[in-house]
C-alpha cells in the first residue's frame, strides 16, 4: 500500500454540502441501529470520484470518533454493554486488519476498478442475504402484533447460551448469560472484516448480537458503537500509516454525523425495539440494488464484459445514486417519524397523568 | 411552589463550543492543502488524522449535543427497558 499516491479531490461548497448532508442522515442511522451511515458514506464517497479504498479508509477515519460520541450517548441510556463490545472490538479488529490486506492485494493487483468490484460486490452479498432476513424477521414481529413485547432469544441464541465449554465463558450484561468466546471470536472477526471491505461492520455485528448470542434489538445496536469504536480507531490508524486517510473528507461528514448520532440515539428511547431492524433491514435490501447496479460498469472497465455504452454507463451511476439518496432519505424518516410518535405518545401520556393528578 | 424538573439549557456553554468547532473547520478547510500533504504522509504522521479526529469529536460532539438539548430535543423521561 506504500507506494499507493493518494489522490485528494476538489472540495467547493456543494461537495461540502452533500458530505456533510450525507454525514447528517448517515449519523442518524447509525444512531438509532448502531452503524449503517457507512453503507452510503462509502458510495457516496465514490461517487464523487474519491477511489475506493481512500473512501474506506475516509470513512473509517469519521467513524470511530463518531461511534465514541454516540456510544457515550447511548451509554446514559442504558443500553450499552461495555464488555460485550470490547470483547467483540478486540476480535474485530483482527478481521479488520485481515480484510484491509486482502483489499491491498485486490488493490495492487487489479487498480481502482478491481478493488471498487469488490467492494459493490461484497456489498450486494451481504446486503442481500442479512438484510432481507433482518427484514423479513422486523415484518414477522410486526404481522405477529407482538411489537410491544420483550425481545425473546430465537433457537440458535439459545443453542449457543447452553453450550459451556470451562475457561472460555463468560458473563455479558446484554444477553443476560454466560457465552463462551469461541463464539464471540467468529463474530467479531467477520465484523470486523466486513468493516474493513464495505466500512459496515455493523450489518454483520448487530444482526449476529441479535440472533447468534439472542441481546436485545436496542442493546446491540448501543453495544455495535463500542465495537465501531475500537475496531475503527485500528483501521484508522492502519489506513493513516498508509497516508490513505482524507481528512477533510472525514471532518466534514463527522460535522453533520455528530449532529446526526446524537438525534438517532435520543430516538431509540422513543421506540419500540423491532424498529430498529426495520430501518436496518428496509435500508440494507434498498442500498443493494444501489450497489448491484454499479456492478456492471467495473466489469467492464476490467474487461470481464463487453465495453457498455456512455449513455449506459451514465444511466446505470445516476439510477444507482438516486437509489442511495431514496435509501438515506427513506431510513432518514422512518427514524424521525417513530421517534415523532413516540415522543407525542409520551406527551399525551404526561398530559393524561397531569389531569389525573388534577395539576390542570 | 411546583417543582419544576426543568433544567438550564446549556446556551452558553453550546455558543462557546459552536465558535471553537467553527475555528477548527475554518482552520482545515482553509489549510486543505497543507493538511493533505502532511497528514497523507503516513507512518508516524497517522497519528495527526487521529489526533484531529478526536479533538473534533470532542468539541463539535460537546457541540451538537448541547444543540438538540437547547431545541428541546431530548431522551424520552421514562426509563426504558431493554432486557
Amino acid at each position: 500500500m506504500q507506494d499507493l499516491v493518494p489522490s485528494f479531490i476538489n472540495l467547493d461548497a456543494i461537495t461540502i454540502i452533500y458530505l456533510f448532508g450525507v454525514g447528517f442522515v448517515g449519523g442518524l442511522v447509525s444512531g438509532f441501529i448502531g452503524s449503517g451511515g457507512a453503507f452510503v458514506l462509502t458510495p457516496g464517497m465514490m461517487s464523487l470520484g474519491v477511489p475506493g479504498l481512500m473512501a474506506v479508509a475516509s470513512n473509517m477515519c469519521h467513524k470511530f470518533p463518531k461511534a465514541l460520541v454516540g456510544s457515550m450517548k447511548r451509554f446514559k441510556y442504558g443500553q450499552v454493554d461495555v464488555k460485550l463490545g470490547v470483547v467483540l472490538g478486540i476480535s474485530a479488529e483482527a478481521g479488520v486488519l485481515y480484510g484491509a490486506g486482502i483489499q491491498e492485494k485486490i488493490k495492487a493487483a487489479y487498480g481502482d476498478a478491481g478493488s471498487n468490484l469488490y467492494v459493490s460486490v461484497a456489498f450486494v452479498i451481504i446486503l442481500a442475504t442479512v438484510g432481507g432476513f433482518v427484514l423479513y424477521d422486523a415484518w414477522k414481529t410486526y404481522k405477529s402484533g407482538n411489537s410491544n413485547t420483550e425481545e425473546k432469544a430465537g433457537k440458535l441464541a439459545k443453542w449457543v447460551q447452553s453450550i459451556n465449554i470451562p475457561g472460555t465463558m463468560v458473563y455479558f450484561k446484554a444477553i443476560n448469560a454466560r457465552v463462551s468466546v469461541l463464539f464471540t471470536i467468529p463474530l467479531g472477526f467477520a465484523t470486523g472484516m466486513m468493516a474493513a471491505t464495505i466500512a459496515v461492520g455493523g450489518f454483520v455485528g448487530v444482526p449476529a448480537m441479535i440472533y447468534v448470542l439472542g441481546a436485545p434489538s436496542l442493546m446491540a445496536s448501543a453495544t455495535e458503537l463500542v465495537i465501531a469504536f475500537v475496531m475503527g480507531l485500528g483501521g484508522s490508524l492502519k489506513y493513516a500509516m498508509h497516508g490513505m486517510v482524507d481528512i477533510r473528507l472525514a471532518m466534514i461528514i463527522l460535522a453533520g454525523s455528530l449532529f446526526g448520532i446524537q438525534l438517532g440515539a435520543i430516538g431509540t428511547t422513543y421506540v419500540k425495539p423491532f424498529m430498529i431492524k426495520v430501518v436496518m433491514g428496509v435500508i440494507m435490501v434498498i442500498v443493494l440494488f444501489s450497489r448491484g447496479l454499479m456492478v456492471p460498469v467495473y466489469l467492464a472497465k476490467l474487461g470481464i464484459i463487453d465495453a457498455l455504452g456512455d449513455t449506459t454507463v451514465k444511466l446505470l451511476k445516476t439510477s444507482s445514486f438516486a437509489i442511495m439518496i431514496f435509501a438515506l432519505l427513506l431510513g432518514a424518516f422512518i427514524v424521525l417519524r417513530a421517534m415523532w410518535q413516540g415522543r407525542q405518545a409520551e406527551r399525551l401520556q404526561h398530559a393524561a397523568g397531569a389531569l389525573e393528578h388534577g395539576e390542570v | 411552589m411546583a417543582q419544576s424538573s426543568i433544567k438550564k439549557k446549556p446556551y452558553g456553554k453550546m455558543i462557546v463550543m459552536g465558535l471553537i468547532s467553527l475555528a477548527l473547520y475554518t482552520l482545515l478547510l482553509t489549510k486543505q492543502d497543507l493538511v493533505n500533504s502532511t497528514f497523507a504522509q503516513g507512518g508516524w504522521y497517522a497519528l495527526l488524522p487521529i489526533i484531529t479526529a478526536f479533538v473534533f469529536s470532542f468539541i463539535h460532539g460537546s457541540f451538537t449535543g448541547d444543540f438538540w438539548t437547547v431545541l428541546g430535543v431530548e431522551a424520552a423521561r421514562k426509563k426504558k427497558e431493554v432486557k
